[in-house]
């Protein structure tokens, strides 16, 4: 990079929100923290001068920020803005979020984009019903880092002890809440007071100014420990290559990384990173960056899988539980299907459990009703539609929130607090799309320390048409012809001379008189087509839309193929 | 990654996600210089391709270098270009002696809006930054325009985490702003990076250059002795001239611009 821009090239960059009720003063603060910074384009003041002129409105600093005529005229800001302000320290993104209960889902919108959060909270009011609800926000935003500012000091009489009282209060909310706050400053932007410089009026204040109080807010780096998590957005073909590409939401990518692409398990190699330029051509990419990644193998990848590495996977799972916020005019409700939307990935969802429905501004539960309603927040169990890999919040942000799309528009978001990985899949049959998982030549032994009956996982690889499988183990012996009827994938194979023969899914089977073993190695106990349809039948009654089970335990014998062995490890 | 890395990795990501999930695609492309770096930043995306055609609303008054320009451009980097005009308006004399602001809606604004329609394009990606003007300040990255191209500017959708608007009724389209994040200077310093090639308008000569392209009649020419990137940008970390000074539309009334932007205009 040229010399020239080096010092600007290292310069940090922190973006920040200011939040709280409307009215408390988050524009204004702003629009003076511009002013007396010098940091306005010549005339902008005077255009505001003009405007007030004018309309005979009086003369406001938030005009600044509140740029539309609707905003100017009602004094409030409707949508949030974000604009770039630099100290001698570093440079900063300073996003104006609105107060108004009503435009809730615009302050998200910008504090979606913040690293840390200022709480501007007026000093005569005190906390107020938004001051709550954004902190809330802020805190299911995953944003760790707050500060407050204690504004319209001038109101009262520039008391510390009024001061004091509402850092107190901001304090005791926030920690409730999970959130630390970092530094609090009081100030008067109306006046400009505390805002660049120190002010006699507050002169028992030996804390920061505002100015001061930005540059000192930490900016967290990205960890080069965190698990690499590449979503796939798309994958091209425009020329005989096929690239994978996406952006680094975690982690970092290299040339010849061992990678599983979630959901599936499909393993490979990182072959390289594509460029148009040459200058461009790196072997390794970090976290943020949109990268083109060429690997080993020519797999049919789709976007929303997520690639990882193979030793830290995100879960895959169907079902889950998240913290939700309902930005939707209309309620969010419970059996209702919406369009969930995480990281890149998409999935049909149903929310099947509403519980701990709260207000989002006193923190006090409500009363459930199946739904959740405008600027509402509860706790939910989501049941998708087709399986997605995913990852707690707590572990990777950027695969552990998703929203929810109400109609056409964004009306929800939420953060995954618990999932159950599904088990792996190790080993199983494949035919174009067709899949099916098995653990048929898995050895099982009964653990004598332990008393559980455990296998000895070994990496099977996939069986595709035509390959042979290994009939006899240590633990279990298959006759030569047989059907292997997988039930949670819906799916026979069709064993025939020790070769797979076909794979079908039950709605084509039919029964040929060869035995039926299920997917763990055990005799399925089905003699006839009509047992078949029997068992079908019984399975659609208990099977619901979004698992497949097994069939009762009265079908099955356990001891026809298998013997289990008895062991002290696991590598006997 | 320093600052400019992560505002073009940004912008890479949110071409694709236009590419992947919008329909019909078309960049509104004016040659100047945050079109340029648009141009660049598909290259880069596309791994070199230009997956979607280049859309010139000429208005017939722009300054006769930027055609020059616009053509070479295209033919360099071999661009599937349209240019299109309001050409009914144009031969019933409309220009900015009708008022700057009815000149602006018939020519760049109506314009666009029928070559929207023309093609029937579902994402048409515009270059507008946050740092330009007030109602620029407001955008979303993937904002919404309706059957009759207007922008609800109050009532926006919300977005967050990367998660864009791409569900939208027939008829509808959205305009992609990959650049709203970056500000003027951060264009000047990726230029500067990246080697890109600008069209001489930008550089002085006789004392005097233009800060922002536009028609002719209407764009006005600053003082300055910057005849390269680096004076350029020197020259804009010690101004404090707002970039759209020169742009006769902006200052016709407080809220031209909004306006002008409801209806359709880029
Ligand atoms: N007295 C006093 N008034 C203030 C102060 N800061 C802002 N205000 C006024 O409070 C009102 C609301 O300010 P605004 O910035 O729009 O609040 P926001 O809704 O939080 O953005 C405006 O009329 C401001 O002039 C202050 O420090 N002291
Ligand atoms: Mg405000």
């Amino acid at each position: 990079m040229n010399n020239q821009n080096k010092s600007f090239q290292t310069r940090e960059k922190l973006k920040l929100v200011f939040t709280g009720h409307v009215d408390h003063g988050k524009s204004t603060v702003i629009g003076r923290l511009l002013l007396d910074s010098g940091a306005l384009p010549q005339g902008a003041v005077d255009k505001i001068r003009r405007v007030s002129a004018e309309t005979g409105r009086p003369f406001e600093l938030a005009y600044l920020l509140d740029a539309f005529e609707e905003e100017q005229a009602q004094g409030i800001t409707i949508d949030t803005t974000q604009l770039q302000f630099k100290t001698a320290f570093r440079d900063y993104v300073i996003i104006d979020a609105p107060g108004h209960k009503e435009f809730l889902k615009n302050m998200i919108s910008g504090a979606s984009d913040a690293e840390a959060a200022f709480l501007v909270v007026d000093a005569e009011r005190g906390l107020e019903e938004q001051s709550k609800r954004h902190a809330h926000m802020l805190a299911l935003l995953g944003l760790q880092q707050s500060a407050l500012i204690v504004n319209k000091m001038d109101l009262v009489g520039f008391s510390q002890q009024v001061y004091q009282q509402t850092v107190e209060a901001a304090r005791y909310f926030l920690s409730s809440l999970g959130l630390k706050l970092s530094v609090a400053v009081p100030l008067s932007a109306l006046m400009g007071l505390n805002v660049t410089v120190k002010a006699p009026e507050l002169s028992w204040h030996d804390g920061p100014t505002l100015l001061e109080a930005l540059d000192s807010l930490k900016k967290s780096g990205h960890s080069h420990e965190a698990p690499l998590r590449l979503p796939i957005q798309d994958v091209f073909k425009f020329d005989d290559r096929r690239v994978l590409v996406g952006r680094v939401e975690s982690g970092q990518i290299a040339v010849s990384d061992s990678i599983v692409i979630s959901p599936g398990g499909k393993t490979a190699q990182v072959v390289s990173l594509a460029s148009w330029l040459p200058r461009d051509q790196k072997t390794k990419a970090e976290t943020g960056e949109s990268v083109a990644v060429i690997i080993s193998e020519d797999f049919f990848n789709r976007r929303g899988e997520i690639v990882s590495r193979i030793e830290r996977a995100p879960k895959t799972v169907n079902r889950f539980r998240a913290s939700i916020f309902w930005m939707g005019r209309r309620p969010l409700k419970a059996e209702r299907r919406y369009k969930l939307k995480l990281s890149t990935a998409e999935s049909e969802c149903e929310i099947v459990k509403l519980f701990n429905l709260i207000d989002s501004s006193t923190l006090k539960p409500l009363q459930a009703q199946g739904e959740v309603g405008f600027n509402e927040v509860a706790e939910v169990e989501i049941s998708l539609q087709k399986e997605l890999a995913l990852d707690l919040f707590s572990q990777c942000q950027a695969t552990g929130r998703f929203v929810l799309v109400d109609d056409l528009d964004v009306a929800g978001g939420g953060i995954v607090t618990w999932a159950e990985d599904k088990p792996q899949v190790k080993a199983g049959f494949v035919h174009g799309e067709l899949k099916a998982r098995c653990e048929l030549f898995q050895e099982y032994f009964y653990d004598l320390d332990r008393m559980t009956f455990n296998k000895i996982e070994s990496s099977v690889p996939f069986y595709a048409v035509g390959d042979p499988v290994p009939l006899s183990g240590e633990s279990y012996l298959y006759p030569e012809f047989f059907d292997i009827v997988i039930f949670r994938d819906q799916i026979v194979v069709k064993i025939r001379d020790g070769l797979v023969g076909a794979l079908s899914p039950f709605s084509e089977y039919r029964y040929e008189g060869y035995p039926l073993v299920n997917g763990r190695g055990f005799a399925v106990k089905v003699n006839s087509e009509d047992d078949w349809l029997k068992l079908n039948n019984e399975l659609l009654l208990i099977n619901n839309r979004e698992r497949a089970v097994g069939p009762d335990e009265k079908w099955l014998d356990f001891n026809v193929y298998r013997r289990i062995r008895l062991g002290r490890d696991r590598h006997l | 990654m320093n600052h400019l890395q992560a505002l073009e990795a940004y912008s890479i990501f949110i071409l694709r996600e236009a590419y992947k999930k919008l329909g019909r695609l078309g960049l509104l492309w004016s040659i100047g210089k945050d079109s340029t770096v648009l141009l660049w930043l598909t290259k880069k995306a596309f791994l070199g391709h230009c997956p979607f055609p280049f859309v010139h609303v000429d208005t017939s008054y722009k300054i006769p270098e930027m055609i020059i320009h616009r053509d070479k451009v295209a033919k360099e980097m071999d661009l599937e270009l349209i240019v299109h005009q309001n050409v009914l308006a144009l031969e019933s004399g409309m220009g900015p002696d009708k008022g700057r602001l009815i000149c602006c809606k018939a020519l760049k604004t109506d314009a666009l809006n029928e070559v929207t329609k023309k093609y029937g394009f579902d994402g048409l990606i515009v270059g507008v930054r946050r740092d330009e003007e007030g109602s620029r300040s407001k955008e979303r990255i993937f904002s919404e325009r309706n059957q009759d191209d207007e922008w609800d500017y109050a009532n926006q959708p919300p977005e967050l985490w990367g998660q864009f608007k791409t569900e939208f009724p027939r008829g509808h389209h959205i305009r992609v702003h990959p650049l709203l994040q970056w500000s003027e200077i951060d264009i000047w310093r990726y230029v500067e990076n990246e080697g890109i090639e600008l069209i001489d308008l930008y550089f002085a000569k006789n004392g005097q250059r233009y800060r922002s392209l536009g028609c002719a009649p209407c764009t006005g020419k600053i003082e300055s002795q910057a005849t390269s990137v680096s004076q350029i940008i020197n020259e804009l970390e010690n101004t404090s001239v707002s970039e759209r000074a020169g742009r006769a539309q902006d200052q016709e009334d407080a809220y031209a611009m909004q306006k002008l932007r409801r209806d359709g205009y880029m």
